[in-house]
């Protein structure tokens, strides 16, 4: 069958792959929407420059003043938008911050009619959160050149600056990708985090990885990302150098997906004698917010295999990096 | 238009019926409505106007199982003018609109109304399927005989799945009862939950809610059960699994007297197609993986699934103009629905005639009604189309309210130039 898409050559322009929309033509960041589709140059260079703010001693910088920046949390969150507020002020650029479902959304303004009404007021930048998958695609599809766009995350589709965070503070620690065996443990379903991170962990190269879940928390096909999946939690994390612990995002459960959170933690908990099965100087990370007890025993959080406080701290200067490395000037060009 | 049919003669053209196996170049006589003859006039035939066929083909006017016209109920997105309109300017004569209208074709009064507006309008036919239980609540049993009565050709609960196997039992054997075929849309809304897509590794790499083909299979199987134990007339409607042509294949061959069809569609594209929330390409039911195309385009070879359909459902801009899941479902198929299904013979997979017979007899035996053929004195509700020209399918080129199609940007090659519903020529343009 396949003349079939051979005789049906679309002649007009179609949605281009994330890759396309996501870089200018000198390769530069244009949007950061999904980590797929980004070169390993660009997640680097991302690195880098989250690098060079963490190890200045300045905590000021002006590379933003004068543009403006909007954070559209569609989705409540704290921790995100906090730290992309704190990210935009360090660069001194102009912040907004709107939540919106106490705003338009409820009044039928359509999604286009509001990001039209903010770009009269001369917004540079939109950092977007909201529940469905692909709404920062579709908003970097309808905004004018010399503004960009920022996934904050999209319902369960990816997280980028989430993901190269935890690269960050990987590579904080164990800086030689090819070498890691990595585990990512928990509701693979419907985390937009782990579908980021298996793509960075991929493009940057690392040695193995792993995911580690219940059937009813794999999403279909997913081995087709790159990844070697297990069931055995005991299995799936032995003699690894990097476990990435999920939430278990129960506010996204629409059904059963589990029993209890008391036979989850039996089956995949990150307790101390689970720990013992990595590799001895394994690190554990996690998102947050963490439900101990039911995804990590608070032994394990606080003890000294846990990164889970240098992630927070590493967000604020890798979305410093994405956003300087995002901005437009007037005319479209990069502004970094 | 004039009240009187005209005497029509159409001259010279390839005339494709496959009901009567007839593929010549000939002549056809139309008066009073219906085929007066095939080749020679009849005595004495004077006519008003001559169509000039010559390098075009004749068929019966399509018949398209499945379209929804939004009236009453949804009249920004498309109307019955509109649509009809389009149809025939697709080469569409009859449209059967399925009864998820707001309000739900639940009453006499709704199918009166619609077929006063239809009328009206004097372009397509336009039938209806009624609801097969009240509201599509899927709790009680419609009034079936006085839908019958009130013109219904058989009953469906569309979208809307019977959860109660009880209630679809009864609802089943009331229509048995009164010789009502029911039209069912397989769907296990258990198994849906709120998906978008097909479930797969696209559906898993974008994060998008999946529907499972077990959504599909399963619901053919129980569906299949109560058909079998009800003795209930029944056609399976827009399959998109190759898993379900399968089991109706089977059924069919363990003798029970049942027939499908397939959107014209998910013959040509995939879940694929939806590439980065390309929202033209959210359809429900979804496209499916690059394995089930090919297996329902095995199944219409084989003859397991009779008939295609357009599946129309016509949007307005805004429709579309969201994130992906938050756009409504559906695509405007009028407009494509000829090209498309005579695309099959171009790639061989059917002769010509057989494509025309899936979009024309085999409908119509679906729905037990006397059309889709040009036998003498049949209804004379006939297509003519060009089937070199060539048209890029676009806003400008789109006769159908709705505009949201995949296939924007696609180069079709057929057109209807002529259309008569009833013998009377309700559209025509050579575009030259």
């Amino acid at each position: 069958m396949s003349s079939v898409k051979t005789q049906a050559q679309p002649t007009q322009p179609v949605k281009l792959r994330p890759g396309n929309i996501q870089l200018d033509q000198q390769g530069k960041l244009r949007h950061f929407l999904a980590i797929e589709g980004l070169p390993k140059t660009v997640l680097t260079k991302i690195l880098d420059t989250a690098e060079s703010f963490t190890a200045s001693e300045e905590k000021k910088f002006e590379l933003l003043k004068g543009h403006t920046i909007a954070n559209l949390f569609f989705e409540p969150s704290t921790r995100t938008r906090t730290t992309f507020e704190l990210a935009a002020k360090r660069l001194s650029a102009d912040v907004l911050n709107i939540n919106i479902s106490a705003s338009s959304s409820s009044k039928g303004e359509t999604l286009l009619d509001m990001l039209r009404n903010l770009e009269a007021m001369h917004v540079d930048m939109f950092v977007v959160r909201h529940g469905s998958s692909g709404a920062a695609h579709f908003i970097a599809n309808h905004v004018p050149k010399h503004v960009s766009v920022l996934n904050a995350g999209d319902g369960s589709h990816e997280h980028p600056t989430q993901a190269m965070l935890d690269m960050f503070t990987i590579r904080q620690h164990k800086p030689d990708f090819p070498s890691l065996r990595v585990a990512i443990v928990g509701d693979l379903m419907h985390s937009r985090v782990a579908r980021s991170q298996i793509h960075a962990l991929n493009t940057l190269g690392v040695g193995e990885l792993r995911v580690i879940a219940p059937q009813t928390l794999l999403p279909a096909g997913i081995e087709k990302m790159g990844v070697q999946v297990y069931q055995d939690m005991d299995a799936g994390i032995k003699d690894v150098d990097v476990i990435i612990m999920l939430r278990l995002q129960r506010e996204r459960m629409h059904g059963a997906f589990i029993p209890s959170e008391h036979e989850y933690f039996k089956l995949y908990g990150m307790t101390e004698a689970r720990l013992a099965l990595a590799k001895p100087d394994a690190i554990v990370m996690h998102p947050g917010p963490i439900n101990r007890g039911v995804e990590m025993d608070s032994a394990v959080a606080d003890g000294d295999h846990s990164v889970i406080l240098q992630q927070v701290s590493n967000g604020i200067a890798v979305r410093m990096a994405a956003m300087a490395m995002a901005m437009r000037n007037p005319d479209g060009s990069s502004a970094s | 238009m004039s009240n009187v049919a005209k005497r029509i003669h159409i001259k010279g053209g390839r005339l494709i019926d496959p009901a009567n196996s007839l593929d010549e170049v000939t002549d056809l006589w139309v008066a009073e409505g219906k085929v007066q003859a095939v080749g020679k006039a009849p005595d004495g035939f004077t006519a008003d106007e001559t169509i000039n066929a010559d390098q075009q083909i004749i068929c019966p006017g399509l018949i398209d199982l499945s379209a929804r016209i939004r009236e009453p109920g949804q009249e920004h997105k498309a109307t019955i003018a509109s649509e009809t309109a389009a149809a025939a300017k697709a080469g569409i004569t009859t449209l059967i609109c399925p009864p998820d209208t707001q309000p739900v074709i639940d009453s006499p009064a709704i199918v009166e109304l619609i077929h006063l507006k239809a009328r009206e309008a004097n372009m397509s036919n336009l039938h209806m399927l009624g609801a097969l239980t009240c509201n599509l609540g899927g709790e009680l049993i419609s009034e079936m005989l006085s839908l019958k009565d009130a013109g219904v050709v058989g009953m469906s609960n569309a979208g809307h799945p019977v959860s109660n196997s009880l209630i679809l039992r009864r609802a089943f054997e009331y229509a048995a009862t009164h010789d009502l075929t029911v039209f069912i849309r397989p769907d296990d809304h258990g198994l849906s939950d709120n998906g978008c897509v097909h479930e797969g590794a696209l559906a898993s790499r974008l994060g998008l809610p999946g529907i499972p083909e077990a959504a599909e299979t399963v619901a053919v199987a129980r569906h299949l059960e109560l058909i079998e134990q009800t003795g209930v007339r029944a056609h399976f409607s827009q399959l998109t699994t190759a898993r379900a042509a399968n089991m109706i294949a089977r059924a069919r061959h363990d003798g029970l007297k049942i027939t499908a069809d397939v959107a014209i569609h998910h013959l040509y594209l995939t879940d694929i197609d939806i590439r980065d929330y390309n929202s033209a390409c959210h359809l429900i039911p979804p496209l499916r993986s690059e394995r089930d195309r090919d297996g329902l385009r095995d199944a219409i070879k084989q003859g397991a699934i009779d008939a295609i359909c357009s599946d129309h459902q016509p949007h307005e801009p805004d429709a579309k103009q969201a994130p992906f899941p938050d756009t409504e479902p559906g695509m405007s198929g009028l407009d494509t629905l000829l090209p498309l299904v005579k695309r099959l013979a171009d790639e061989k997979l059917l002769s010509l005639s057989d494509a025309i017979d899936r979009v024309t007899r085999l409908p119509a035996n679906i729905l037990g009604l006397d059309q889709g053929h040009l036998s003498i004195g049949a209804i004379a509700d006939i297509c003519i189309f060009n089937p070199d020209m060539s048209w890029a399918v676009s806003s400008d080129t789109l006769n159908s309210a709705g505009h949201n199609t995949p296939f924007i940007g696609w180069e079709m090659h057929g057109r209807a130039t002529s259309t008569l519903v009833n013998g009377q020529l309700v559209f025509s343009n050579d575009y030259d």
